[in-house]
């Protein structure tokens, strides 16, 4: 296998040495129904390197304390640790200031963190949100939730054939009366990669505040939140090789200090008094209770680990698997890939459909063979609904596939169809 | 790989889904009710007639998988002539068959029903044999729950 691989490595320009990356990940040696596992669901959640399993277990076998409150030595060493990923994830994206970094449990939280603490005290009847019709879910039924309560409205960038958003119609959509522009990076679904910056420029021209779910994008490619000029950026460290169970919210300084906190508790304080409190400085205002700290340095260690790669690197050969599977999809004429096609830059995913045989089935096939693929709906009912489509099956990459994986997808997609259909 | 995929896609389940049974109109329906599988959009849609509390007709429709639309299909098979009674013993029965609380299906007249049981090495398919079993159980006690008031 490594040999096909080194080949196309040099092809795109990079030294990646796929063989040696996936020494680190010591589930991709394991069998599945006696079959060698071929993970292909990293859309969903990804594989841990032995350096963050190892992180995690330091953490706890040599440095576990309280943070922010223990006199002690392990209560210094634990709050070094957590303040030292804070300073670390906020050099990886671009933040000018750590201190515009909150830890939460994940993309969903980050979102919901801004829908409670940002949305609901700045939004009155009148307002507009705006979305995109391709959002996940995570950024989609927050704001339905914040519109009930608010009377906001709320107003969807429509999602064009190919898979890309209707820009044309922007100017229509986030108008003077738009609060909040929140839109996803890129698809779970159909693997576009979004204009953030265009949007974000056109939302800031109208007074919009903008929100970017980046789950799809962090662990894939270099984001620079600082260039991008967003207000708020939210990922999950789950999808970027790291700990389940921690995320982040990007927040501009003079938002963040506005906001009122989130959850209410220790560590979020000042001073507390039986009939009042003040909070904390951000970005602890918004840390109340005991934070996911092995979480934080577990993702401290996959950043070490991405970055002794190379975000560039990692986007480039990811760009060329997904190049790969989508020739060697769209070649089969019974499989129909969504999003846009290959002339277009898109994430490391591809959606399709078979006629005949439902995703599940198709999932059910594949995970006989070892070949872990994800089926339904993404987490997106309404794209899949204007899309016609009640769900697909999808096929997503990171660094430690290979091209011999994406060849095992096919053939095992050949032998589905053989089975459901002959 | 083809042995396991053999048992959970018996002959019977595809020739099933390939051809659902009960996949008719009733006209003006006591029962109607709809089931989603928010994990995967399965639907499947349901409607019946009652002569007392026998089920005279029904119709089920689903949009899914294999295995959930044979499920939905053999339900139609089995439900029609019995009593709500009965039916609610069969669903029981095919659930606590399918999530292995038994081992074996009661003798009496459970149809293709057996044929399910590939699913159990796939435990997250299980719900998809269960959806039009599940959807038929919550839509007899809306209506009993209705018909109380």
């Amino acid at each position: 296998m490594s040999s096909s691989i080194n080949t196309y490595a040099r092809d795109i320009g990079i030294e990646f040495d796929v063989t040696d990356i996936r020494r680190h990940f010591p589930i991709l040696n394991r069998t599945v129904r006696g079959n060698q596992l071929v993970y292909l669901d990293n859309a969903a959640t990804t594989q841990k390197p032995n350096q963050v399993i190892e992180a995690l277990t330091n953490y706890y076998t040599e440095n576990n304390a309280n943070v922010h409150r223990g006199i002690h030595a392990l209560a210094e060493e634990a709050t070094q640790a957590y303040e030292k990923a804070r300073v670390k994830i906020s050099e990886f994206i671009g933040s000018k200031k750590s201190s515009q970094i909150v830890f939460t449990r994940g993309a969903t939280e980050s979102i919901n963190l801004i829908a409670y603490s940002w949305a609901l005290n700045n939004l009155s009847p009148g307002d507009r949100i705006v979305l995109t019709e391709m959002e996940h879910h995570a950024n989609l039924v927050p704001w339905l939730k914040v519109a009930k309560d608010t009377g906001a409205e709320l107003k969807y960038i429509p999602v064009l054939p190919n898979g890309l958003l209707d820009l044309d119609s922007i100017h229509k959509i986030i108008t003077p009366q738009t609060k909040l522009v929140s839109l996803v990076h890129v698809s779970n679904v159909l693997g576009t990669i979004n204009q953030i910056e265009e949007i974000t420029r056109i939302a800031h021209e109208n007074g919009a505040v903008v929100l970017v779910d980046g789950a799809q994008a962090v662990p894939h490619m270099s984001v620079d939140v600082n260039a991008l000029d967003v207000d708020f950026y939210a990922f999950s460290s789950h999808k970027m090789i790291g700990p389940t169970g921690i995320g982040v919210l990007y927040g501009k300084s003079h938002l963040l200090e506005e906001m009122e906190p989130f959850n209410f508790g220790g560590e979020m304080i000042r001073e507390v008094r039986y009939d009042h409190a003040s909070w904390a400085d951000v970005p602890h205002k918004f840390e109340a209770g005991t934070p996911n700290i092995a979480g934080a340095v577990g993702l401290h260690a996959a950043v070490d680990f991405l970055q002794s790669i190379g975000m560039k690197n990692i986007h480039a050969y990811e760009s060329e698997l997904v190049r790969y599977a989508m020739e060697r999809l769209e070649a089969i004429e019974w499989i129909k890939v969504l999003g846009p096609d290959r002339s277009i830059q898109r994430g490391g995913m591809t959606s399709f459909i078979i006629d005949g045989i439902h995703p599940h089935d198709i999932a059910t096939f594949l995970d006989s063979l070892g070949i872990a693929v994800r089926a339904g709906h993404h987490c997106a009912q309404p794209l899949h609904r204007k899309l016609g489509i009640p769900s697909t099956t999808r096929a997503s990459f990171y660094l430690y596939n290979t091209k011999t994986e994406i060849d095992a997808l096919i053939d095992g997609l050949e032998q589905t169809r053989r089975f459901f259909l002959s | 790989m083809t042995n396991i995929m053999n048992e959970m896609y018996r002959d019977i389940i595809m020739e099933h889904y390939r051809d659902p049974r009960g996949r008719k109109h009733v006209t003006s329906p006591d029962i109607t009710n709809e089931g989603h599988n928010p994990l995967c959009g399965d639907e499947v849609e349901l409607a019946i007639s009652l002569d007392g509390d026998r089920i005279n007709e029904l119709g089920i429709h689903c949009v899914g998988c294999a295995i959930s639309t044979a499920s939905g299909s053999i339900l139609s098979e089995l439900v029609e002539g019995k009593t709500i009674d009965e039916i609610k013993r069969i669903a029981e029965h095919v659930k606590a068959y399918l999530t292995g609380e038994i081992d074996e299906l009661p003798d009496d007249d459970m149809g293709d029903l057996e044929v399910l049981q590939g699913v159990k090495q796939f435990p997250v398919r299980i719900k998809c044999a269960l959806l039009a079993w599940t959807t038929l159980i919550e839509s007899i006690e809306h209506w009993e729950h209705d018909k109380k008031k």
